[in-house]
């Protein structure tokens, strides 16, 4: 059917034995029943129930009548793990950080699209009031939007008004060590509860019609650099996250946890001990400090029951002496055993890295064919399409200015020129430290069949500052700045074919920009800048349809979600969520 | 390493400043010896209680070569993004070796502008949630320490004549047609008043001698990577008028510029006629020929007196 009201289909999945009869059509109904709850339990009803005559009132009561029994059990219906296996069949809905277990962040919404999106308005915002970046992607569940702020800000809106439902804030202690400003990129939903891991090292439940506390769990200890920055991921009943900290020489894992008590079920030590596999490929006692964080949530492919999560960089960063060998499982993609954390296979993307290239992107599952793939654009340059069966690699292709790697080995994996290792000096190389991207999503859109991801170009001098390790102190032995004799920096939104590699099209951005990527089924993509805009290009051909200037940078990635049939793409920039939609 | 961009401009408000300043306004004359007495009453307590405020109003690693190294290695891990290299100044960073500094000079001025930031500039505060992972206070001081290690004396006196230099700015070298000091001058160009002492003797040399070859930067942004530099642009408008002039600010879809003339232009990109860009400073260089290196040395040595004394006033 056509999609236009998206809510309306997922009412008929539900419940396939109610037709639209003469009840003048589900959508009518559907719109009654959403306002009805609404009124109750979410702030006023829609304009038009005040507009029905009196016969169509009655009509619609006696609808609503029949439609509330089938519709309750939907309405209050809990996140199940069979909804997040299914999140394409709700696409109103975005109950997970990239929106499906693939990774997509692609929204199958259609009713904004390339013939309406000039048009474009905000709906609402919502104001943090918090310094510092605004990283998270909200989660919109039966419409209620579940959003993560600065400072490790929970809160839960009315998701067709923007007005707030519950709040909640972690009481940050004085001794944390973020790296990189006090973000969270989002949480997770199941059940009663939605989740959050926050940068003291703490994974909590909260109840996610009250925001209380449900369970609370120290995971690592925080003043020792351990932090979580990441939405965590639900597998079955499992709350996966993976830790931040790889600038503090923490030593990096993969925990989870039990989502009704928050007993830990496993935990993967990303970094090998003694008489591990891999413990060999770090000198001395290096691996203790060695970094090899995992802070990006993960994908996972219900068809092997594999989950995949990447790892940062090893500590310290930008000085590899000391710290001889390839570093596992440093910026590497990991396939997991989601019951038992027990890991199937590895494949490392930069060996021995000193560079900063964490592969902490998104690992977005595409099949092609008969072809199970994952691609990644890797901070490192190059963009990556692995066997995600068996880990092997079928290319790695360049997506960026690159000049660390001229060469490959044998496999097809880039291997580090010698010149490019940091000195005292300083080496100018390309990408610079923030890398060719980051931790901002990309899109699969299944429909073009295209990757489109947010490209830096900016290269950095690397230079060594050596450093004994000292707990909870920085621990990177380097520096890096931008080399002032290249051009200047800028970015653009890049449209690769993962077929081949190639580069289908470009949007150039005056500066790099920090802004993740949304694909929509209406043909569109979505972006930010640092200049504040937030931009919605044509999908097939980059072309730039409509843009809205937020008044501060784009550190985040958009969504999309629908209520009342109709279609918001959301997005943080500044302190505010913005959420846009047709007049 | 860092994961992402410092992104910071945060900038706190450089507290003792601005209630020093509160403190002689506001305050009517008894009030104000009251507020003096308390005042020293609190002071004693401080001083008594509390070691780590003393601490911080002098360097207690003070020309310790040791320390001065471990300040270098902390200098390169979380200042040398804005200021360069051996603290010789970046684009948007100015050059520390200066002796003389803009926004104080006393080793507590320099820990609290570390510590705290600089309000109205992109030096941000270097805690968490500011730039880098932050500092502790013993890590500020040991980059004070090498702050102080590397900085190099420049007077004007010893540069040149800033009398002639002056007259050689507002006169036949026309840098103040483009270039204002201390409120007086045109505005197509950076205003210079500070300049003496945030860069280097050397960049300011190079700056007159070849002015494309580094940009000036211009606005900073709060949590944009990089600063607008001081570009070439010309356009020609919905009208017809053909206009060149500094870019002020830029994004995918506009510019705002100044043109030569001192007229502010905001424009629709795609509404242009045409647009161009270049990163051809405005500025003409001056070669030995048109400016000799005594007149070089003289004009350094005005703005050297200019941002010495505050104002060339």
């Amino acid at each position: 059917m056509k999609t236009l009201l998206r809510n309306v289909a997922i009412e008929e999945r539900f419940h396939p034995a109610k037709g639209a009869g003469w009840c003048g059509g589900l959508d009518y109904a559907g719109r009654f029943l959403a306002g009805a709850i609404g009124k109750k339990n979410r702030g006023p009803a829609p304009l038009e129930m005040t507009v029905l005559s009196a016969a169509k009132v009655l009509r619609v009561v006696a609808c609503a009548a029949v439609a509330l029994s089938l519709l309750a059990p939907q309405a209050s219906a809990q996140v199940t793990f069979e909804r997040l296996l299914n999140s394409s069949k709700e696409p109103q809905n975005w109950m997970m950080y990239s929106g499906d277990y693939a990774g997509h962040r692609f929204s199958a919404l259609e009713q904004i699209n390339t013939s309406n999106a000039a048009s474009l308005v905000p709906k609402w915002a919502y104001q943090t009031m918090a310094g510092g970046k605004f990283e998270g992607t909200p989660l919109v569940v039966d419409g209620i939007l579940y959003g993560t702020g600065q400072d490790d800000r929970v809160f839960a809106l009315d998701a067709r008004s923007g007005r707030p439902i519950w709040q909640y804030q972690q009481a940050l202690p004085l001794d944390i060590r973020p790296c990189c400003g006090r973000v969270n990129r989002g949480l997770a939903i199941l059940g009663d509860k939605v989740f959050v891991a926050t940068l003291d090292a703490h994974v909590i439940a909260l109840d996610r019609k009250t925001g209380n506390v449900v369970w609370d769990v120290h995971a690592a200890e925080h003043s020792k650099g351990y932090s979580f920055t990441l939405a965590p991921l639900v597998i079955k009943n499992l709350v996966i996250v993976g830790v931040s900290g790889g600038e503090y020489g923490i030593r990096g894992f993969i925990d989870a946890y039990d989502a009704a008590t928050g007993e830990r079920k496993w935990r993967f030590n990303t970094i090998p001990g003694p008489e591990e596999p891999g413990h060999e490929t770090w000198e001395g006692d290096s691996w203790k400090v060695g970094g090899s964080p995992a802070w990006i949530t993960g994908t996972y492919d219900p068809a092997t029951n594999t989950t995949f999560w990447t790892t940062g960089n090893p500590a310290p960063s930008n000085r590899g002496e000391g710290r001889a060998g390839d570093n596992l499982y440093s910026d590497c993609l990991l396939a997991l055993d989601p019951d038992t954390g027990k890991l199937k296979w590895h494949f490392q993307f930069t060996r021995h890295d000193e560079h900063d290239y964490d592969a902490t992107q998104v690992p977005v599952m595409i099949d092609d064919g008969d072809r199970k793939l994952i691609a990644q654009a890797n901070r490192n340059g190059f963009f990556y399409v692995i066997d995600r069966s068996s880990g092997k690699l079928l290319f790695a292709t360049p997506y960026g200015r690159v000049t660390w790697s001229d060469s490959k080995d044998a496999s097809g994996v880039p291997v580090a020129r010698k010149e490019a290792s940091p000195t005292l000096q300083g080496v100018p190389v390309c990408p610079g430290a923030i890398g060719a991207t980051n931790w901002m999503s990309p899109t699969y859109d299944p429909q073009t069949k295209l990757f489109y991801v947010t490209a830096r170009e900016q290269c950095d001098i690397f230079a060594t500052a050596p450093q004994p390790y000292e707990a909870g102190h920085a621990f990177y032995g380097s520096a890096y700045f931008p080399n002032d004799e290249a051009q200047p920096f800028w970015g653009a939104l890049r449209a690769l074919d993962p077929a081949t590699g190639k580069l289908k099209w470009e949007w150039k951005h005056t500066s790099p920009s920090w802004a993740g990527v949304l694909s929509t089924a209406g043909g569109l993509v979505f972006t930010g800048d640092a200049e504040g805009n937030f931009i919605a290009l044509e999908a097939a051909s980059g072309k730039a349809l409509w843009h809205f200037q937020c008044g501060a940078s784009v550190f985040s990635s958009p969504m999309s979600f629908a209520i009342d049939g109709k279609q918001y793409v959301a997005v943080a920039a500044g302190s505010a969520l913005f959420t846009f939609g047709l007049p | 390493m860092r994961c992402e961009s410092s992104g910071a401009t945060s900038v706190t408000k450089n507290m003792s400043e601005s209630r020093r300043e509160t403190f002689s306004k506001f305050l009517t004359a008894p009030k104000r010896r009251r507020a003096i007495v308390a005042g020293f009453v609190v002071t004693v307590f401080l001083w008594t209680t509390a070691p780590t405020l003393r601490a911080q109003e002098k360097n207690p690693f003070a020309g310790d070569a040791k320390v001065a190294k471990l300040g270098e290695y902390q200098f390169r891990l979380n200042c040398a993004f804005c200021h360069g290299l051996g603290a010789r100044g970046g684009g948007r960073g100015p050059d520390l070796t200066r002796a003389q500094k803009h926004h104080g000079n006393t080793d507590a001025e320099l820990f609290h502008n570390i510590h705290d930031g600089i309000a109205g500039t992109a030096m941000p505060a270097a805690t968490n949630g500011g730039i880098g992972v932050g500092m502790s206070d013993e890590e500020i001081w040991q980059v004070v320490t090498y702050i102080r290690s590397v900085e190099k004396k420049a007077s004007a006196a010893e540069t040149g004549d800033a009398a002639r230099g002056k007259a050689l700015f507002y006169g036949s070298a026309a840098c103040g047609s483009c270039h204002m000091v201390s409120g007086k001058g045109g505005r197509l160009g950076p205003d210079l008043s500070s300049t003496g002492t945030s860069r280097s003797l050397e960049y300011l040399a190079e700056s007159v001698r070849s002015p494309s070859k580094r940009l000036a930067t211009g606005l900073s942004e709060p949590m944009k990577d990089f600063s607008q530099e001081y570009e070439t642009a010309t356009v020609v408008t919905p009208e017809g008028i053909k206009l060149q002039g500094v870019v002020l600010n830029e994004d995918s879809f506009t510019i705002q510029m100044l043109d030569t003339r001192e007229e502010l232009h905001s424009f629709e990109k795609a509404k242009l006629r045409s647009f161009e860009k270049t990163r051809e400073s405005l500025m003409p260089a001056y070669d030995a020929k048109s400016l000799p290196e005594k007149d070089l040395k003289d004009l350094i040595a005005f703005l050297l007196a200019a941002s010495e004394k505050g104002g060339a006033q």
